[in-house]
């Protein structure tokens, strides 16, 4: 413990071993993945290379690097239009799943007529429903929306809902005791008592997003639609242009990685002043 | 029932009954007369139905028979309470954690500026005010506490075993400040605890519960004067008390076994 008064001129031997360790750790913390990586690639070329591995087989990672660059101006607009089908069904998702989650505390009557609905709706996969989405929604992008927000949607609603349940008895007692009207209790008290669940939903529905858009095209995409990373990966398939197929799907990866750390900073930014998630120990 | 002189009645309860689910009797047969100014405590063994007692005059519960009868107006500024945990709200600083009441009831932040300032000095939080309730201490959090109760200067203060989980270091502290509160803010206390110390230090009346059903056993008044400092603790006088008060608790557990 470090009290304030006590500053301590000199470090003892633990506390300079815990000094250095601490310095190590924030270096590796970068340099072993990187080093993780490196050393992957180049397994991964070695094999290819040694081995003669045929390139519709498993391509080496330099014509999948050049076919990031040399396929750029296809891959470009295909992720361009993944992230749009993604973060709007994300952005969908929260808004319709915020807002049943505020109706089902509201009123427990809506929670008990609605919610066996949602739960049906999320334990259905949702490659199942897709076909069907195809034939009734005229628009394929409409239609890729709708799959992807019915996958991202029920963590929000569900995180949400037991968050705004999950405020403290004596807090609720207070705000009776002082006359706090329903809309004062909501945005006072359970609101904020539900900010970190609803964080957490967002995180697992970012990737879920990403997940219904990527099924969404290979089901819906092919019919002819603008074409997303997922349909250039399952076109490249079919047409044994594996270099094209990997690069899609490195960019996939990477747009998952995008979406989960900006979700993460969202997360930290919005609770690290109070909730312990978002602390860090000293000592 | 023994009235401290000149006191004017603030709360009568004749007859409270309280019964849970038709079949578990918390509190029976209640006669309980608080005046103002007084400093009263709820004493005896858990499941004496003290804590009901208190969330009945809270309002948070209705007896199932009996009447609550409150002299003269009430609004809402007019009560506050401490619970056994600190209950504040951990996305808010201090201070607004303390502004509170004053924001339930529609008054701006710069507004009630004043009042969270002077209710924070009476608890030595002043300097504390910007700061979020995970960097207090547990004695610290229940001073907030109590710095949210009074902030409106209520004519009256419930606490329920708001030290209990408190070292007794910081609890006698706690209790010596908590007088001095009192005094200066000159409102009524009803306080629930399990220690006869603390009842006897603190208050002017004990109310002695017995468990199953809940029901009064005895009332002792403790005519020691305020302001009482830490010798008090010490002195024969406060032995004599804890000794009477003690032997009243013995009985009321006797007559619950």
């Amino acid at each position: 413990m470090n009290l304030p008064g006590d500053a301590a001129p000199t470090l003892d031997k633990e506390e300079e071993f815990r000094a250095r360790r601490d310095r190590i750790n924030r270096v590796a913390k970068w340099t072993l993945p990187s080093l993780v990586m490196a050393l992957s690639l180049l397994a991964w070329h070695l094999y290819v290379t040694l081995n003669d591995v045929p390139h519709y087989v498993l391509p080496g990672p330099v014509p999948v690097g050049k076919s990031i660059i040399e396929d750029w101006s296809l891959l470009w607009p295909a992720m361009l239009t993944t992230s749009r089908l993604t973060i709007l069904a994300l952005f969908l998702a929260v808004t319709g799943g915020v807002a049943l989650a505020v109706a089902f505390t509201q009123s427990r009557w809506a929670e008990m007529s609605f919610f066996p609905y949602a739960v049906i709706l999320q334990v259905t996969p949702v490659v199942a429903i897709a076909p069907l989405l195809q034939i009734y929604v005229d628009s394929a992008f409409f239609a890729a929306l709708l799959c992807a927000w019915i996958v991202a949607f029920f963590p929000i609603l569900s995180n949400t809902t037991t968050g705004l349940k999950s405020a403290d008895h004596n807090l609720h007692d207070l705000f009776t005791i002082y006359g706090a009207t329903r809309w004062q209790r909501l945005r006072y008290l359970a609101a904020p008592s539900a900010l970190p669940y609803f964080l957490g939903g967002l995180r697992i529905a970012g990737g879920l997003a990403l997940i219904g858009a990527v099924v969404a095209e290979f089901v819906i995409g092919r019919a002819g639609t603008g074409l997303g990373l997922a349909s250039t990966l399952l076109e490249a398939s079919y047409r044994f242009n594996f270099g094209r197929l990997y690069a899609a799907l490195i960019l996939i990866s990477i747009l998952g990685i995008g979406i989960f750390a900006i979700t993460s900073l969202i997360s930290h930014l919005m609770l690290r002043k109070w909730h312990e998630s978002a602390l860090t120990r000293e000592s | 029932m023994t009235a401290r002189h000149g006191r004017k009645p603030l709360l009568t309860m004749s007859r409270i009954e309280k019964t849970f689910r038709g079949e578990t009797v918390a509190l029976k047969d209640l006669n309980l007369t608080v005046n103002g100014g007084d400093f009263l405590s709820l004493l005896g063994p858990s499941g004496c139905g003290k804590s009901t007692a208190l969330r009945l005059i809270a309002g948070l519960i209705h007896p199932t028979s009996g009447r609550l009868e409150w002299s003269g107006e009430r609004d809402v500024g007019d009560l506050g309470i401490v619970f056994q945990e600190p209950t504040l709200m951990p996305w808010l600083t201090v201070a607004q954690n303390v502004w509170l009441p004053y924001r339930l009831r529609g008054k701006g932040f710069a507004e009630a500026q004043h009042d969270i300032e002077s209710a924070l000095e009476l608890v030595g939080l002043s300097e504390f005010s910007d700061a979020h309730p995970r960097e207090l201490s547990g004695g610290m959090k229940m001073r907030v506490s109590i710095a949210r109760a009074m902030v409106t200067r209520p004519r009256l203060i419930l606490l329920d075993e708001p030290f209990a989980a408190l070292d007794e270091i910081t609890r006698f502290k706690l209790n010596n400040d908590l007088l001095e509160m009192k005094a200066a803010l000159g409102c009524t206390v009803i306080f629930v605890t399990h220690s006869v110390f603390e009842s006897v230090f603190l208050s002017d009346r004990v109310i002695v519960m017995a468990a199953r059903p809940g029901r009064v056993i005895s009332e002792l008044g403790i005519d020691t004067p305020y302001p009482r400092h830490a010798d008090f603790r010490t002195s024969n006088e406060y032995a004599a008390h804890t000794r009477d008060v003690s032997n009243a608790l013995g009985e009321a557990m006797g007559a619950a076994a």
